[in-house]
This record gives structure tokens, C-alpha cells and sequence, in this order.
């Protein structure tokens, strides 16, 4: 958690340049995955995650992102960063094990976020800490059968240090979620099983933030579930809830567009 | 091997507060005691195996040494990939233990059969397998695995207990010295009974060194090595071939240019014949059984 005063609406804006050069200067995909979440990034390792917290990105293609929040946060250097994508680095396209310390766990198979998020927050729970877990997830990755053994598990172990935030942009691999799977990430069934949940706008940072504090005070012994209604895509204007952002790299003229766009959508204040 | 276990662990979580234990659901008229003495530290994760190797690895972040249980094919098929990346890209302090490892399990039929197991966890990053043949191995193993805290798996079965004067080289046990020996077998696993008792032919008595293979990957020593060479080499498994000791012995051996005379692998063939037994009939439809063994061993005296 920053300590930093921030302007937030600067803030989205500027990670979102941050990790579209990333992209541009890497030729790479998963852009729009990035964008969907960023915010909620924002939201938890950026402004409310404490040192003695954990956050797990369990969908790891969206790693641009979090290399972007980390560098933001000084655990990933500039020079470090400038190394993404690039042979020997640090910072492959999903996140890679026992690298850096703000990166507990390598992501990328869909899926196991969720049960080390579960381990973790039970192991504080065993400890008698205060440490909380947040969890990121995608709405296609709640598909995986694991998602429900670690809810159980979550619910049967009384887990309400565990926070699991869904980036549900409506869209996975191959086609809407709704038509390839029917939608696992349906806030009925988490409210069914016994999870504390929540909807919120996924862009809108205060309210995620609202919703987060709120889980903090309640104390009802359940873990905790944010659906995060977002777009992929987010805050480039071809690019939003668009199937093909979750692959295609930027020509040279989409990403100056890109820019443009995130630039006049969020005011961009630079550091003096 | 089952009591040896869950004696050792109560032994090692009572000494050591972040020894935790989990079960796939699994334990009934073994591991009720473990229940007692763990409390809080002992969890039944439920049928969910890939769940409890992910659990087990975000305790093991937070500073937890954690045992997943379960019977040995269900430890292993079925969460893969979750020890592969949670627990072994990280070297998190995560130890699988299989129950009923090879046709342990017999009569319950193939799904309750582990004889890939070895092959698939000892090709992973750092990992170490271990594999008692007999029963009072079993604790020094665990102390080992927890002293390591290092990813690792424990392949229980049903064993007696180690001859004497037994000696450890490298990841293996030197078990029947013979002076003047015309070969060497090396077993891994309980099926090293069944080597013993072939020996029992009195044709057979003091003709063959044996080890057992109580680690994969395996560290050969060199001296070993050549100790080998030259003369016939039987290795017998309750395993595949394939990724298993004869594979990786074979490997170890040319590269250390210690080439026996003779080379047999005795091995779990799978079901050949689509019938179903209990573990003494798949030992035997494999070639696994003393009497076999004791043929392939007639051979080698005279080939060598």
C-alpha cells in the first residue's frame, strides 16, 4: 500500500500508458486483459494492500499490468522493467516463480490462484495474524474446478481475510462467457454458497475501494467476493470489449491511437 | 508402512509447531490418532486434491511445512500441475505422501494404481522422491524430507523390515553383501522382499550383491558405478521402465561409462491382459514374483 497522496483518475491513466508502451515496445498480447483489470490493481495492491498482505494475480496474462502497479511501487526498477519480454529477463509474459518479492507465486495456468489465496489466508488464520489475502481472478478462469474446491474450503475454514476479486469483462479464450460455459462467475451462486459479495463498476476505484473497506468492518466470518463488472479493454476505444485484444499486438498507429485515447480519457498529471 | 507413518508424524509435529497435515479425505483406521495429536494443524481438505496441494503451498508461503496425503495415484495424477508450479518452481516445503504405491492397492482395480507415479514426479524441478522398501525406513525418510523442507514425495507400501548391517551409498542401501558376487540387483521400492526371497535358492545364496534404490532422481557415485560394471545387472521395480529406476540407472551408468555385461529390467507391464487381481497376481502377470526373479537371476549366473 502507497503511502503516496495519488490522484487516482491520474493514476489509471498513467499505468495504462505505462503498460501499453510495455506491449508496444514488446510486440505482445493481452492488452485488453490488462486493461480490464488494472483498476482493480489499483484498487488493492496499490492502495489498500499492507506489507503484511498478499496479492495474487491468478490470471497471469494480465502480467503487463502488475509489473506496471509493482515498478509503480518500487519493487520492480525501471531497468528491470525495460527488460519485459526480452530474452533473459525477469518479466515474461506471465509471471515467473521466486523472482520478485511483490510476485509470491508464477501464474498463468488459470486455476490455482484461488487455492494458494486459500492457503495463505488459512495459514494466517492458524498464525492468529491480521494479514488479509486478495485474489484476482478472470470470470472465464472461474470455469476451473478448483475455483469451487477452494470456495468450499474458504467457507468451511470461516476464511473472511480472503478477498476475491472477479475482473468479469464477459469475454474468455474463444467467445462470450455466457455462451462457452454459461457465466461461473454468477454473484447468486458465490452469495448461494455463503460468500460475502459484492457488485461494483471494476473502473470506478473508489468504489472498489468502498466495498473493500466495507468487508474489512463487517466481521462476519465469510470470505469475501467482489464481482467487478469491467470491459476489456478498457480506455482504448477499438480495443474495448473486443474478443481480439485478448491476443493481437499494436501496429504502430494503434498505439499512438491508444495513447491518444487513454491520454484524453484520463488526464495525465507527470510527476514534476 | 501405514502405523510407521503415522507414528513418525505425530513424532515430528509434536517436536515442530509448523508441521501441518492434510488429508484428501483419506485416513479412516490410520491416521485417527494424527487427528489428535495435530488439532488445528491436521485438515481434511475434502475429495479435492488440486485444492489441497494449492492450499498447501500458500501455507508452505507462510512459513508452514505441509504433508498432503492420499492414496498414491491421487496424489500425484490428479494435481499434477499444481505441484509442478505451486510447489516445485517455488521449492515450497510441500511433501506428497501416496499410500499403496505400484499395485499397492490390488483388487481396487487400476484407478487405485500408481506405477507411473515415480516417472512423473522425478522429471519435475526439484523434487525428491523417496521410496522405502521396508517398513523401519520410514521415519528416518521423514525426518529427511522435513530436515530438507524442499518439495517432496513419499511412496508407502507394504514392507518388512531392513537387513542388517545394511549401507547407505548415495540414494541407494546396500543390503545382501556377497564376497566374490557374479552380479548385482538393485530393487526399488517393497518389491526388494521378493528379491530376498529368490535368493533363498540355495544356487542363488552368495552370488549377488543387493541395493534398493531409496531416491529418484538418483545419485550414483561413481565408485558404485564401477562397482557394477562389468558384470550382469538386474534391476527390478514396481514401476514403468520408462522414467522409472531402469531408465535412469541406464542413463547414469553409460554416462559414467560403467557398463554392466548384462542389463534385465523386471517392471511393472501395466495389465497385459486386461484382468484384475490383487497385488501378488499383478506382481506375478509382470514378472515381479520371486519365482521369476529367481529365474532371471539362474540366467544371469550362468551368463555371467
Amino acid at each position: 500500500m502507497t503511502t503516496k497522496p495519488i490522484d487516482i483518475q491520474s493514476l489509471r491513466g498513467q499505468l495504462r500508458l505505462r503498460l501499453l508502451g510495455l506491449y508496444n515496445q514488446a510486440h505482445a498480447g493481452h492488452i485488453g486483459c490488462s486493461l480490464s483489470c488494472i483498476d482493480l490493481m489499483i484498487a488493492t495492491l496499490i492502495l489498500r494492500k499492507r506489507p503484511q498482505d498478499t496479492f495474487l494475480l491468478s490470471k497471469g496474462h494480465a502480467a503487463a499490468a502488475l509489473y506496471a502497479c509493482l515498478n509503480y511501487l518500487g519493487d520492480i526498477s525501471d531497468d528491470e522493467l525495460a527488460t519485459y519480454y526480452k530474452n533473459g529477463t525477469t518479466l515474461p509474459a506471465h509471471p515467473a516463480p521466486n523472482q520478485h518479492k511483490g510476485i509470491p507465486f508464477a501464474t498463468g495456468s488459470l486455476g490455482h490462484g484461488l487455492p494458494i489465496g486459500v492457503g495463505i489466508a488459512h495459514a494466517g488464520k492458524l498464525l492468529g495474524d491480521d494479514s488479509r489475502v486478495y485474489v484476482l481472478m478472470s470470470d472465464g478462469e472461474t470455469n476451473e474446478g478448483t475455483t469451487w474446491e477452494a470456495a468450499h474450503f474458504a467457507l468451511q475454514h470461516k476464511l473472511d481475510n480472503l478477498a476475491v476479486l472477479i475482473d468479469k469483462n464477459g469475454l474468455q479464450g474463444f467467445g462470450r462467457t455466457a455462451d462457452v460455459f454459461g457465466d461461473t462467475a454468477d454473484v447468486r451462486i458465490w452469495e448461494t454458497m455463503g460468500f460475502e459479495t459484492i457488485e461494483v463498476d471494476g473502473h470506478d476505484v473508489e468504489a472498489v475501494l468502498a466495498g473493500l473497506d466495507n468487508f474489512q468492518a463487517s466481521g462476519t466470518g465469510k470470505p469475501k467476493l467482489v464481482i467487478a463488472h469491467t470491459v476489456k479493454g478498457k480506455g482504448v476505444s477499438y480495443m474495448e470489449n473486443r474478443l481480439e485484444w485478448h491476443y493481437l499486438p499494436m501496429t504502430p498507429a494503434q498505439y499512438e491511437q491508444a495513447c491518444a485515447d487513454v491520454s484524453a480519457l484520463f488526464p495525465v498529471s507527470l510527476p514534476a | 508402512m501405514r502405523k510407521e507413518f503415522a507414528a513418525a508424524i505425530e513424532r515430528i509435529a509434536q517436536e515442530d509447531d509448523k508441521i501441518v497435515f492434510i488429508t484428501g479425505d483419506l485416513g479412516y483406521n490410520a491416521l485417527e490418532s494424527v487427528v489428535d495429536v495435530l488439532g488445528p494443524r491436521f485438515i481434511n481438505a475434502g475429495v479435492a486434491e488440486q485444492n489441497m496441494v494449492g492450499v498447501a503451498a500458500g501455507m508452505a508461503y507462510r512459513g508452514y511445512k505441509v504433508f498432503c496425503y492420499s492414496i498414491a495415484p491421487f496424489a500425484v495424477y490428479r494435481c499434477l500441475e499444481q505441484f509442478r508450479n505451486d510447489v516445485c518452481l517455488h521449492k515450497m516445503p510441500v511433501f506428497l505422501v501416496g499410500n499403496g504405491g505400484g499395485y499397492g492397492y490390488g483388487i481396487m482395480g487400476s484407478t487405485h494404481h500408481a506405477i507411473e507415479d515415480l516417472a512423473c514426479l522425478s522429471s519435475l524441478q526439484n523434487v525428491n522422491t523417496y521410496i522405502p522398501a521396508f517398513a523401519d525406513e520410514v521415519s528416518p525418510m521423514l525426518d529427511q524430507i522435513v530436515a530438507e523442507a524442499r518439495p517432496a514425495y513419499l511412496r508407502l507400501g507394504a514392507g518388512g523390515k531392513t537387513p542388517d548391517d545394511a549401507e547407505r551409498i548415495g540414494t541407494f542401501k546396500h543390503i545382501v553383501h556377497s564376497h566374490d558376487s557374479i552380479g548385482t540387483v538393485v530393487a526399488l521400492g517393497p518389491v526388494a522382499g521378493h528379491v530376498l526371497t529368490a535368493l533363498q535358492d540355495e544356487l542363488l545364496t552368495g552370488q549377488f550383491d543387493v541395493y534398493t534404490a531409496t531416491n529418484l532422481p538418483l545419485d550414483v557415485p561413481n565408485e558404485l558405478a564401477h562397482r557394477w560394471a562389468g558384470k550382469p545387472l538386474l534391476v527390478v521395480e514396481e514401476h514403468v521402465s520408462i522414467g522409472g529406476l531402469a531408465q535412469q540407472l541406464s542413463v547414469q551408468l553409460l554416462t559414467k561409462g560403467a557398463v554392466p555385461s548384462h542389463f534385465t529390467s523386471l517392471s511393472a507391464q501395466g495389465y497385459p491382459n486386461g484382468l484384475y487381481g490383487d497385488q501378488q497376481y499383478h506382481q506375478q502377470l509382470s514378472g515381479l514374483d520371486p519365482a521369476n526373479i529367481a529365474h532371471h537371476l539362474s540366467s544371469l549366473l550362468i551368463a555371467g
